[in-house]
């Protein structure tokens, strides 16, 4: 082998020693986000919040005297993607924590790998309970699905007035099975009824059947637990099939693509959500006007807890003072009443975000505030 | 019965789809005897070239609807002749296995392709038809469903006159039927293989357009579950057999929409659909319509 041959394997081993060097003095943090594909919008969302959270820490000097590194990753919203980027995550970049910015689904795939390798697993987004019953070192900033499925069955049984709901779940998808499942269990305590249950699978287009069957059952209200593209679709189909009363859903809801894809058909529908850029708290308030300035539009849900995953993560490493993963670990289950722009967040024993939740309603086309519900 | 009828129509209209993706597979399958993978993926292609042409013409009107329509058909049938022409020519004569896994490779190629150049996030889709919803004694007809249901039955008896009324519908039957014997007696097998691929690439296009109409919300993946659907009900048919494909898509459409429909049922929607193909080609194995020939030596 003559030194010409040579020459490029060498170049890349010296290029990787020298990212190897250059990369040893940040504190990286990994995230693994739906930034393509179905859930893309949540996705998108939630990685602009964090990386807006790394860009303000770092002009505010970083932590523990060091910059943050924020390295994310696309689960395409496939799954089984989110546990082979969070390998990649944890044994080729070392990551000392990582942020989910997905949903349910993918970080119930990943708690058990994050669990076994002593990696703290901050999720931004996943509300179901039984991410975090994977182990200590599983957290999340948001609110779970119990609660949420608490407030959905108040708002639908006090506001709307609804006696009789239809509920549609997109099976297989964990989130809209547990919320659907903590919907009908307060709703149904309160004196509701739940009439039908009609089921789809995710990336499904066509719910008029479903729809149909929910009609000949006559509901005053229609709640879909599923995701915004397949939620907007049913809101048209369910339109179009004469379906008038008032349809609902949970913060899944919660992205413009719910209006564009859903058009008309979405005016006046409600759903449940973590953040309102409408709301009076100056913390609040000024963050909205930063992000705003600097990415030219508000801040969303989305954004918004994954701004607030990766300060509370922040937070415990320089409580720690220390990037091991044991020592953020403690730190993060003692967090008591962190002020984030999604509420005041207090990890509670099971190492759930306990804070307030938000309802919207759709009002020419934008989300506006409702009212907020304390736990 | 009010319910009956509904998912009835919801079935047909859904079904419709199903047969207009059904009738390229089986019109290729006809004449060159192998399945075009890719065709799934030009029922993508379609869709997406209706979003671009929709964006330039005003929407809710029927010349911008049948504008994007025809507009995507054409762009379409070129896009077919031109994958026959790079992907398939060369390779005839060749084992069908072959073709056929160049046709799985085109279809993946236009699927990375379309998360290029598209993006893989889901773009809503415009609504191009005029929209409107009629009450029939209870049953809610939504305009949309009446256009698909028109169009196919339009395009599926163009293509019956195309294929037994005029002299290049006669040509692919004879290509059809014997390759050799159809070129020696003076057939241009090139052009009409390219017409044919013509013919089925404007039909998915139709189809994509249609299928998005009804469903708006259009990503590069889009095609791959209604045309693995449209492709069993080409089987389910008879493939080769474009009456059969027609009938298939609509079994097919309607079998699944009142399995959906049932709150019991509907988790295994996809699996009865199946294991209706399976049934029916256990009895009869050349399909509903199709003729079991012997391969003769």
């Amino acid at each position: 082998m003559t030194i010409r041959r040579r020459f490029p394997l060498l170049c890349l081993f010296l290029s990787v020693v020298a990212l190897r060097l250059a990369a040893e003095d940040t504190v990286k943090i990994g995230m693994f986000a739906s930034l393509t594909g179905r859930e893309a919008s949540f996705g998108q969302t939630n990685h602009r919040g964090a990386a807006f959270a790394v860009e303000e820490l770092n002009a505010a000097g970083g932590v523990l005297g060091r910059k943050v590194e924020l390295l994310a990753e696309d689960t395409r919203s496939l799954q089984g993607e989110p546990a082979t980027v969070v390998k990649k995550l944890m044994s080729r970049d070392k990551v000392v924590a990582i942020v989910s910015g997905t949903g349910s689904s993918a970080a119930l795939e990943v708690a058990p790998l994050c669990q076994a390798a002593g990696v703290p697993l901050v999720a931004a987004t996943a509300t179901n309970p039984r991410v975090t019953e994977a182990g200590d070192y599983i957290f999340r900033a948001c609110f779970i699905d119990p609660f949420q499925g608490t407030v959905l069955a108040r708002f639908a049984g006090h506001s709307l007035k609804a006696r009789r709901v239809a509920v549609l779940v997109a099976n297989g998808n964990a989130y809209s099975v547990g919320l659907a499942k903590y919907f009908r269990e307060k709703f149904t305590t309160d004196g509701g009824e739940v009439i039908a249950e009609q089921k789809y699978a995710d990336g499904d287009k066509d719910f008029r059947a479903q729809l149909t069957a929910i009609r000949a059952a006559r509901p005053d209200a229609i709640f879909a637990s599923g995701n915004y593209t397949e939620s907007a679709l049913i809101c048209k189909q369910a339109r179009e099939l004469g379906l008038s009363g008032p349809l609902f859903g949970g913060d899944t809801w919660d992205s413009p693509a719910l209006v564009e894809i859903g058009g008309q058909a979405v005016e006046g529908a409600y759903f449940s959500g973590h953040f309102s850029p409408d709301a009076t708290d100056p913390a609040v308030r000024s963050f909205v006007e930063r992000f705003t300035r600097r990415w030219g539009s508000g801040p969303d849900t989305g954004t918004s807890l994954g701004y607030d995953a990766v300060m509370l993560l922040a937070d415990a490493i320089k409580r720690a003072g220390s990037t091991e993963g044991a020592r953020i670990r403690d730190a993060l289950a003692a967090t008591k009443d962190f002020a984030g722009v999604t509420g005041h967040i207090t990890i509670d024993a099971q190492r759930n975000a306990s804070k307030s939740a938000v309802i919207f309603t759709v009002r020419d086309g934008k989300f506006q505030f409702v009212e907020s519900v304390s736990p | 019965m009010t319910e009956f009828l509904q998912q009835l129509l919801n079935g047909i209209s859904l079904g419709a789809i199903f047969a207009l993706i059904a009738l390229g597979y089986t019109m290729v399958y006809g004449v060159l005897r192998f399945i075009n993978f890719a065709h799934s993926d030009v029922f993508m292609v379609g869709a997406f070239v209706g979003y671009y042409i929709g964006r330039h013409v005003p929407e809710h009107t029927l010349w911008g609807g049948f504008l994007a329509l025809a507009g995507a058909m054409a762009v379409c049938a070129l896009l077919g002749v031109i994958i026959e022409r790079l992907a398939y020519r060369r390779l005839r004569g060749s084992p069908t296995l072959n073709v056929l896994i160049t046709a799985i490779g085109v279809s993946l190629l236009l699927e990375n392709l379309g998360q290029f150049f598209f993006g893989a996030t889901p773009r809503p889709f415009p609504e191009l038809f005029p929209v409107t919803t009629f009450i029939v004694g209870g049953v809610y007809v939504s305009s949309n469903q009446l256009v698909v249901i028109g169009v196919t039955l339009g395009l599926l008896l163009a293509l019956e006159f195309i294929v037994h009324r005029t002299k290049i519908g006669t040509a692919m039957r004879a290509v059809s039927l014997n390759p050799k014997a159809a070129s020696l007696v003076g057939i241009n097998i090139d052009v009409v293989i390219s017409f044919t691929f013509a013919l089925g690439s404007a039909l998915a296009a139709a189809g994509g357009i249609l299928y998005a109409l009804n469903y708006p919300s259009i990503d590069p993946l889009m095609g791959v579950l209604p045309g693995l659907k449209a492709f069993v009900a080409a089987v389910l048919g008879g493939i080769g057999n474009i009456p059969g494909a027609a009938l298939g898509g609509l079994l097919l459409g309607i079998v699944e929409t009142f399995v959906n429909g049932s709150a019991d049922w509907s988790s295994y929607k996809d699996a009865i659909a199946f294991a209706a193909l399976i049934i029916i080609l256990l009895f009869r194995p050349a399909g509903l319509l199709g003729r079991f020939t012997t391969e003769k030596v």
